[in-house]
């Protein structure tokens, strides 16, 4: 593998921060040269026996350098938040593969159901985004290659996007202290073209999708005792919630997003749609991380539906 | 150890010295002279130097293959936690405040001893009991939660002696804290007449601001770790998720203590700069006032900006760029003081001897350890290098490049105040560049290695890292020697060295107007003040 992953271009945004990266850089080695310079030439100059006329230092340097080295690093700190505010925004359509961190492996599920131990599939030049969670202590989920990493927190949904461009193995690695085998919690991120990726993804064998899965559980767990589109009982609609603004009965208006949904499987008195009463029973403890993400892809694939949400609407 | 003040003067029979009045272990133990303290506190932290350097130095021969060679993933783990937790709270941060701060800020100002001497022995014993804890933590088996003890991997998940080790630190916290009180009111208090705040040298200064970040610091601190103990021993749920408690609570108390500790490290580091700089270069420091509000507008503005520490740790992105715009503004004064060291040999007459060199090595190696500071205040930098060696080579510029050279600077440059005793300056040169040396080669690789993407904290790693990782542990043999060579030409110079006299370096604080070493209560008569400090150019 090459050693100098600095330059392998394997995305647009690692190219961005590898631009940053090498002016900071060389702006670093000019202040640094310049520095080591006037030690070295004042020492020498005004070594104690070098008769050679001396005068103070002006005064007014110090009213032009606090200014400037001020506007310097305004300027920098302009130019490197700039850049990152462009990456603040998920990005739209992207591909949710779930990662599910613990002492000290990477599971990872395809979007398909595929399953993967420490190893990341993902075409390239569509926006992939990671959602990702931990069983355990807190991990944080490295990709060198694209200069992006993001801790994974237990209980809680952490994202990491991007857009690869150039196909090839890359390291995946743990970056936050995670306990004994932390060294060893590494594994590939493998990019394929488009392609390539479909092909690999139908060889994997034939497994549900992560939706037919989560229906599955939704049913099994009892969910659609309550929201399913033949209850009797007073419950939140659930069909196409996910990315729906929310009305709370606290007067809060909170997007349905995936934290959102784990939140209110976990800990429903924490967040009562406005009209309900808050009789939902947690599942904290039945639910594990893995059919968490089966369960929010299932609600997640209900967003195109519209025929069960005939009887589940408030009566 | 006394008859080399004999030689020199010859009018006093027996010149009292704070060494001989008294050689009993009592008059050590039950001391409430702040030079005797100093000196307790010298031993205490010289000793976990070494313990702390012997656990770096099997670390780094232990990277030498990526996929190690004689430790297992727990031992490893256990040793970079205990480099780190000694490091940090039994070396770095009571360095040179507790040393050179107790022995001669007092002394600079022309006070007999600190505000509350009692407090200051008292201070010590809690330190001691505080490493007794740390001690136990080590022999029964040690640690592994790396030295920032994040949650839940510490109050749930981590064996080994958690509880001893946050305990060993929280006692030692109070030692900061009554250190910190004692040495504020001291400046307050007992500075000598004449000796007005625009005239305090600014090496008070420099603990003046590190007493006030410790006082203001460390409680949080030991809030922090109270509740790791409360979690990990009683069960009460503070972090830990699954009871509705939250993480990252830990690391915003962690850091808002860890962030301004840096300052606590590195401000007295700078003091000892600027005093150095200025003796050896025959001239004021240039630009004083701005020195002092520099140094004063590190330790407030320090306190604002912990959160750069947690860009990745899903904090919003709007507290993203907060924190990392607070961060570009802690680093304006930080580039001033660099600027205003340079300016100040401009125009001098200097004269390289070691506390110099020490001295210089600080200046470049803080230029490189702040500048790459800015590389970590960016988001976009940082996201890709924290938890890599960048960081690790970051703060090890401005730790040990920056605190530790200072701590070297001052070494070499109170040694004659202090024991009576001149060194081999050749020899003491000789460590001083060998040091730099060192420190460049373990440490500047780490910065590639970083940015190509090495996590810290690997005790395996994928073999495109070895040539760095060799060069580095290449330059920790230099660094160890360089460290180790003191340890022989000091001791060697309290027995053969020549006599200093008063004033070797011809310097011009008040600590340089007392014999050497100085006796009990410093100064035979009281001082006045009637000039500036670094009143070097009509000397």
């Amino acid at each position: 593998m090459n050693p100098f992953v600095y330059f392998s271009r394997v995305s647009n945004e690692a190219i961005a921060v590898d631009h940053i990266f090498f002016a900071l850089t060389a702006l670093s080695i000019v202040i640094v040269g310049v520095v080591f310079l006037l030690l070295l030439v004042f020492s020498v100059r005004f070594r104690a026996d070098n008769p050679v006329h001396r005068r103070k230092p002006p005064r007014i340097f110090e009213y032009i350098w606090t200014p400037a080295t001020f506007f310097l690093f305004l300027f920098i700190f302009w130019w490197a938040a700039a850049n990152q505010l462009g990456a603040l925004d998920h990005p739209k359509d992207s591909l949710d593969i779930h990662v599910v961190a613990k002492q000290w492996m990477w599971k990872v599920e395809q979007p398909n159901g595929v399953r993967e131990i420490d190893e990341i599939h993902a075409p390239i030049e569509t926006p992939v985004r990671l959602v990702m969670t931990s069983q355990d202590v807190i991990h944080s989920l490295f990709l060198p290659a694209l200069r992006i990493k993001q801790d994974v927190l237990p209980d809680r949904i952490t994202y990491l996007w991007f857009t690869a461009q150039k196909p090839g193995i890359y390291h995946l690695l743990c970056a936050e202290f995670c306990g004994t085998e932390h060294s060893r919690m590494t594994g590939r991120l493998v990019l394929m073209t488009q392609p390539d990726y479909a092909r690999w993804s139908r060889s994997q064998g034939p497994s549900r999708g992560l939706a037919a899965q989560g229906e599955k559980l939704f049913r099994s767990l009892g969910c659609s005792g309550c929201h399913g589109p033949n209850s009797s009982v007073h419950a939140p609609d659930l069909a196409g919630v996910y990315g729906r603004e929310v009305h709370l009965s606290d007067g809060r208006v909170v997007t349905a997003d995936e934290a959102y949904l784990r939140d209110s499987i976990l800990k429903p008195g924490s967040a009562i749609v406005a009209g309900y009463k808050p009789e939902m029973p947690s599942f904290a403890g039945t639910v594990g991380e893995d059919d968490m993400v089966k369960l929010i892809a299932y609600l997640k694939s209900l967003a195109g539906h519209t025929t069960i949400n005939q009887q589940g609407e408030r009566r | 150890m006394t008859d080399a003040i004999l030689d020199r003067l010859p009018q006093a029979k027996q010149p009292q010295t704070y060494l001989n009045e008294g050689y009993t272990l009592s008059s050590w133990l039950l001391t409430t002279d702040h030079k005797r303290v100093a000196i307790l506190y010298a031993l205490s932290i010289t000793f976990f130097f070494f313990i702390g350097g012997a656990a770096i130095s099997l670390v780094r021969l232990e990277l030498i293959s990526p996929n190690g060679m004689m430790l297992t993933d727990e031992q490893y783990n256990r040793l970079f936690t205990l480099h780190g937790i000694i490091m940090v709270w039994f070396f770095l941060v009571p360095s040179i405040p507790t040393t050179f701060g107790n022995f001669l800020m007092p002394m600079m100002i022309g006070a007999k001893d600190v505000a509350f001497p009692r407090l200051n022995i008292m201070s010590w014993y809690i330190f001691v009991i505080g490493a007794l804890f740390t001690i136990y933590a080590l022999i029964a088996g040690g640690v592994d939660t790396g030295w920032t003890f994040y949650t839940p991997l510490s109050t749930l998940y981590a064996n080994g002696s958690v509880i001893a080790a946050a305990a060993g630190v929280f006692v030692a916290g109070f030692s900061s804290i009554a250190t910190g009180i004692n040495f504020i009111a001291t400046v307050h208090l007992q500075r000598a007449p004449g000796m007005h705040w625009k005239r305090l040298p600014l090496f008070v200064w420099s603990i003046y601001a590190t007493s006030i970040v410790m006082i203001l610091a460390t409680p949080v601190l030991a809030m922090s770790l109270l509740m790791i103990v409360a979690e990990r021993w009683l069960g009460m749920p503070i972090f830990n998720p699954a009871n509705g408690g939250d993480p990252l609570l830990f690391q915003h108390l962690f850091w808002f203590y860890s962030h301004p500790a840096v300052y606590i490290m590195v401000l007295p580091a700078m003091g000892v700069v600027s005093e150095v700089l200025a003796c050896f270069a025959r001239k004021a420091v240039f630009g004083y006032t701005a020195m002092v509000i520099s140094l004063m507008s590190i330790a407030v503005v320090g306190f604002l900006v912990w959160g750069h520490h947690m860009f990745v740790s899903g904090q919003s992105q709007f507290a993203n760029l907060v924190f990392s715009f607070l961060s570009f503004i802690v680093a304006v004064p930080s580039a001033i003081k660099v600027f205003n060291w340079t300016a100040t040999l401009y125009g001098g007459r200097i004269t390289l001897k070691a506390p110099m060199l020490y001295a210089m090595s600080f200046i470049g190696l803080f230029t490189i350890g702040g500048l790459t500071g800015l590389f970590l205040a960016s988001v976009p930098i940082d996201i890709h290098v924290t938890d890599t060696y960048f960081v690790v080579a970051h703060f090890h510029f401005i730790m040990v490049g920056g605190a530790v050279s200072g701590f070297f600077a001052a070494l070499h440059f109170w040694w004659p105040k202090i024991t009576g005793r001149m060194y081999p300056d050749n020899w003491a040169r000789i460590g001083a560049m060998t040091t730099f040396l060192g420190f460049i080669v373990t440490f500047m690789p780490q910065f590639f290695m970083g940015y190509a993407g090495m996590p810290r904290r690997y005790h395996v790693y994928p073999e495109q890292f070895q040539a760095y990782n060799v060069v580095s542990s290449v330059g920790a043999v230099i660094l160890a020697v360089a460290y180790l060579l003191p340890l022989f030409y000091l001791t060697w110079s309290l027995r053969y060295g020549k006599p200093a006299g008063r004033n070797p370096w011809d310097a011009t604080g008040l600590e340089w107007q007392t014999t050497s070493p100085p006796p009990k209560e410093n100064f035979d008569r009281q001082l006045v003040v009637s000039a500036a400090p670094y009143d070097y150019e009509n000397t």
